[in-house]
């Protein structure tokens, strides 16, 4: 059976790991479209990217290997333009089309921009300085276009305002937030709370305009404020619309099926007529309502899951009762339910205490809690919102719902949170989960989330999953400040661990845990990361203890998921011989290699060699390493430039096979893939590596550093134009030493660069604005001459055992 | 409890480990940093990966494949894996393995 799944998104992919669940794996053949060229990844965190809290690699939910693992075909950046239902078949933007048996919608939503004057640019959608709030692509275009500017605007007051307001605040701008609304977060705040709530924001310095209404964008080249309905205007660079989402139905409309606001579901989640098509996720329409939240996608998947795969045919989905739960500008609010009274006999109880920043109230109606709304203090949040979801019982003294009056404390709410009650909605963990985590010895809330991944979505639940984990804990859990320390057994930060190392001299592993970490306890998750630290800051002085190796870099070899290891023989620049070639399929025919394979950066892989066997096989081979593993400096690719293309402006060939031979193995944080091309036509892909070069006209050479093509797409920024190959090779080593020196452990270019900022990057590199040029190139130099060819040991091991097998294993006497 | 003379202890560099068969089953042997040994199954639980290859300080060992832990000295998982057998492992005076299977 051909499953496809339209939207690669939250609901979509959920909707398919529930399936997988159910065995699906084995009775369908999946395949996922996505128009984004990513994985999967939570897009509610991408608040916390733009506010510069988590980086981008944080926020993918499943990598490229999930699908891999699963057998599911990824079409990553393909829009499916089309589906015929009759003939069963999804027509794509690259012409492709695929037959289904069973289909799955999971569009989303859309931004929705109002039509105002300005906001758009004829034949080329948004003016410039003008963005949305949805993807990455659009976070990542944010932050590019703040770092140069100072002053945005932001249209719309709710949730997705205010966290984009927040998010720039924090890049340094000066933020208005405009809204039409008479106040803040009308969908799910009354006026009092939102009211407070505007305090709250104002404090924190961002300027609010309520009853507001924009009329124009105005600036041709670039904006320059925006206009209001009452006459006045707003200076401004930027403008963020945030005013709100439609479902993107687009696609199920032009395809035939029943769409009102979104694609219209039954209880099985079923588009209307369609026993095959499914829709779930925001841009479906169950029993009138459209969510916009992803606690009511986890419900639509599981049912969806339940009943194409036949698990419970009889699942049904009834709708769900929206709780939101956030922290909006470092307030919390939580609303569920009704903001207000409805009905002349609901119960209203309210307490409200502005200057404080808090507001209560709930909404009674027959004795069952019909709606919340929390600001500021939200100790009640837990036992509200499961009274709410279940329709418990209310006490007799209304007040009780909103103080701990003696009474029950946030620790006895937490107590009787029944252990089935979901905490994170995100990633669906339970109360129970929690709490056995705790006993299984994990004391610290990031701990605990580390190992649930409760709190590592929206982020909403946090306080909640603290509060449990410090209740199940019997009030002892542990902070852990380890967020930011270079490697998580020792703690410090990069600097400051630098500053250390180098006053103390300490040139081993061993002598910085010994010296710097607690108690002086080794910790084996930091090895590697204080074994590269060490060999960038002391090159040739670097004490090498090899048990701070990984694997990898024990044998040199890379290790496969059989415990084998595969073997890349060098080829600078990706060019071989006859006799090397000849070489290699002697030894793939002796060593009986299961796989011979062309890698990715054009080179030969010998995969499946066993442990034993590798010296032996270097032997044999008689090349250099060609660093297949490690965190280092990995190949060139190169195209044929001038040699034989008949477009080649460059010799790239031979600049690539300079560089390769000037820095191989150079370690780092991560590891360092090149390529150089021969004219923009860019067959080596020069665009997206860790540092690409590219001939254009003029004899001249672009640098491009912070590219990536792997589970993130990046085109890298210019670093420089540069008039001869020379000059590449000298600022690739100041770029790879700076980069060495400054990034995090594992922290590859493509989010180093946008990190500390290209043209920060460019200033340091190239126009030497720290004076620390002439150290970089000597630093790059010393490192450079500590390097030795590690096949070498080949012959020489380094330990008794070095290339002993770990598995099969050798039977002792 | 019969105890195997696995070899010189030197054959184990310390911070490392070493696989073993030791009456039919598979043991990895780390040389703790300390002077200490610690004997465990040598085949992760999770996928089959190779214990003796993986890092480990004076608690744990990390496997190499998927990042799996477990605690040297009782064999748990600290990431929900399967828990590993452990071996009682000592040095003897002239300075052997020696590796305990009950
Ligand atoms: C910045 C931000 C913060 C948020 N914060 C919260 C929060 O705190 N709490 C909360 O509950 N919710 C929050 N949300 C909302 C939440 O992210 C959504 O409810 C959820 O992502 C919806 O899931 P979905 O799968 O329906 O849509 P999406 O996650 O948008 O997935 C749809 C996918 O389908 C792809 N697609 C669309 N059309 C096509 C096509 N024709 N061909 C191929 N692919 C296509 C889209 O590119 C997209 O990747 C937030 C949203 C944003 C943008
Ligand atoms: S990048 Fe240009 S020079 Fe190099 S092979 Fe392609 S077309 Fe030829
Ligand atoms: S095989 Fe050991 S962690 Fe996967």
């Amino acid at each position: 059976m051909r499953l496809v799944v339209i939207g690669n998104g939250m609901a979509g992919v959920r909707a398919v790991e529930e399936i997988l669940a159910r065995g699906g794996g084995e009775r369908f053949d999946i395949t996922i479209f996505g128009d984004e060229p990513y994985g999967n990844y939570n897009r509610i965190m991408l608040s916390e990217v733009l506010a510069g809290n988590e980086p981008e690699d944080a926020i993918f939910l499943n990598g490229l290997a999930w699908y891999e693992e699963n057998g599911i075909t990824l079409r990553a950046g393909v829009r499916v333009r089309r589906v015929n239902p009759f003939a069963r078949k999804v027509y794509s933007d690259d012409r492709g089309v695929t037959r289904y048996d069973k289909l799955i919608i999971a569009t989303g939503s859309v931004p929705y921009v109002p039509d105002i004057p300005g906001m758009r640019v004829a034949e080329r959608g948004f003016h410039q300085g003008v963005f949305t709030f949805r993807t990455i692509d659009d976070t990542r275009n944010m932050l590019r276009y703040a770092k140069g500017h100072r002053r945005a605007v932001v249209i719309g007051g709710g949730l997705l305002g205010l966290e984009a307001a927040r998010g720039l605040q924090n890049h340094g701008l000066d933020i208005t937030l405009v809204h039409a609304g008479g106040h803040l977060m009308n969908q799910q705040l009354d006026a009092q709370a939102g009211a407070v709530l505007k305090r709250a924001v104002e404090r924190l310095g961002i300027r609010v305009e309520l009853n507001a209404r924009t009329s124009a964008v105005e600036g041709t080249e670039k904006v320059t404020g925006i206009g209001l309905a009452d006459g006045r205007s707003i200076d401004c660079d930027m403008v963020v619309v945030a005013a709100g989402i439609r479902p993107n139905a687009e696609l199920a409309r032009a395809s035939g099926l029943v769409v009102e606001r979104g694609v219209v579901v039954d209880d099985q989640m079923r588009a209307v007529d369609e026993p095959d098509i499914y829709a779930v996720g925001e841009c479906a329409q169950h029993r009138g309502k459209v969510y916009g939240v992803v606690a009511p996608l986890w419900e639509q998947a599981r049912v969806l899951a339940d009943h194409i795969t036949g698990a419970d045919p009889a699942a049904a989905y009834h709708g769900s009762r929206v709780a939101t739960k956030l922290k909006v500008a470092g307030v919390n609010v939580a609303a569920m339910g009704v903001a207000g009274p409805e009905r002349e006999d609901d119960e209203f109880v309210v307490f409200a205490e502005p200057s404080r920043g808090t507001y209560k109230s709930v909404v009674v109606r027959d004795g069952r809690l019909i709606g919340a709304t929390l600001v500021g203090d939200v100790d009640k949040v837990a036992f509200l919102s499961q009274t709410f979801d279940q329709g418990l019982p209310l006490p007799e003294e209304r007040v009780r719902l909103l103080f701990d009056l003696g009474g029950p404390s946030a620790e006895t709410s937490v107590a009787e949170l029944s252990d089935d009650a979901q905490v994170c909605n995100c990633n669906g963990v339970s109360k129970r989960t929690l709490v056995e985590t705790v006993r299984g010895g994990v004391r610290s809330v990031t701990g605990v989330a580390a190992k649930t991944r409760a709190g590592k979505g929206c982020g909403s639940c946090r306080s909640l999953v603290e509060q449990i984990v410090d209740w199940a804990a019997g009030g002892a859990a542990e902070v852990d400040p380890s967020a930011n320390w270079y490697v998580p057994g020792v703690p410090l930060a990069k600097p400051e661990l630098m500053a250390e190392i180098r006053a103390r001299g300490l040139k081993s592993v061993s002598a910085v845990f010994a010296t710097l970490a607690p108690g002086g306890a080794e910790d084996a998750r930091s090895k590697m990361g204080l074994a590269s630290l060490l060999r960038v800051m002391w090159a040739e002085e670097y004490v090498d203890e090899r048990d701070a190796r990984f694997i990898n870099d024990r044998v040199h070899a890379n290790i496969q998921r059989d415990g084998t290891f595969s073997v890349v023989p060098q080829m600078k620049g990706g060019c071989t011989t006859p006799d090397q070639l000849r070489r290699i399929a002697d030894v793939a025919d002796k060593y009986r290699v299961p796989l011979v394979k062309v890698t990715g950066g054009q080179r030969i892989d010998l995969l499946g060699v066993r442990k034993e066997d590798l010296p032996a096989v270097w032997a044999d081979l008689g090349m250099p390493s060609g660093y297949a593993y490690g965190k280092s400096f990995r190949t060139v690719k190169t195209c044929v430039g001038t040699d034989f293309c008949r477009y080649g402006l460059g010799d790239s060939t031979a600049l690539g096979i300079a560089l390769e031979s000037t820095y191989q193995g150079l370690e780092g944080p991560g590891k360092m893939k090149l390529a150089v091309t021969g004219c923009p036509r860019n067959c080596a892909e020069a665009y997206v590596k860790d540092v690409g070069v590219v001939a254009v006209e003029g004899g001249r050479w672009e640098i491009y550093v912070g590219g990536a093509a792997g589970a993130h797409v990046r085109k890298g920024d210019l670093l420089a134009t540069v008039a001869t190959p020379e000059e590449v090779v000298t600022l690739t080593g100041r770029f790879l030493q700076y980069y060495r020196e400054n990034a995090n452990w594992l922290e590859r270019t493509y989010a180093f660069v946008p990190r500390v900022g290209a043209d920060h990057v460019r200033a340091v590199v190239v126009d030497d604005a720290e004076g620390i040029a002439e150290r970089l190139d000597r630093d790059v130099q010393a490192a450079v001459a500590a390097y030795r060819d590690p096949w070498l040991e080949g012959r020489d091991p380094a330990t008794p055992g070095q290339f002993r097998p770990a598995l099969p294993l050798i039977e002792v006497r | 409890m019969t105890g195997h003379r696995l070899g010189p202890v030197a054959d184990i560099p310390v911070g490392e480990g070493r696989a073993y068969t030791v009456a039919g089953e598979p043991v990895a042997v780390f040389h703790l940093r300390g002077g200490d040994l610690r004997a465990v199954s040598a085949v992760c639980p999770h996928a089959g990966g190779p214990l003796a290859d993986g890092q480990i300080d004076g608690q744990v060992v990390i496997c190499p494949l998927h990042q799996h832990t477990y605690d040297l000295t009782t064999g748990c998982s600290l990431s929900g894996q399967k828990d590993l057998r452990v071996y009682a492992a000592e040095v003897t005076a002239d300075g052997e393995v020696v590796v305990s299977v009950p």
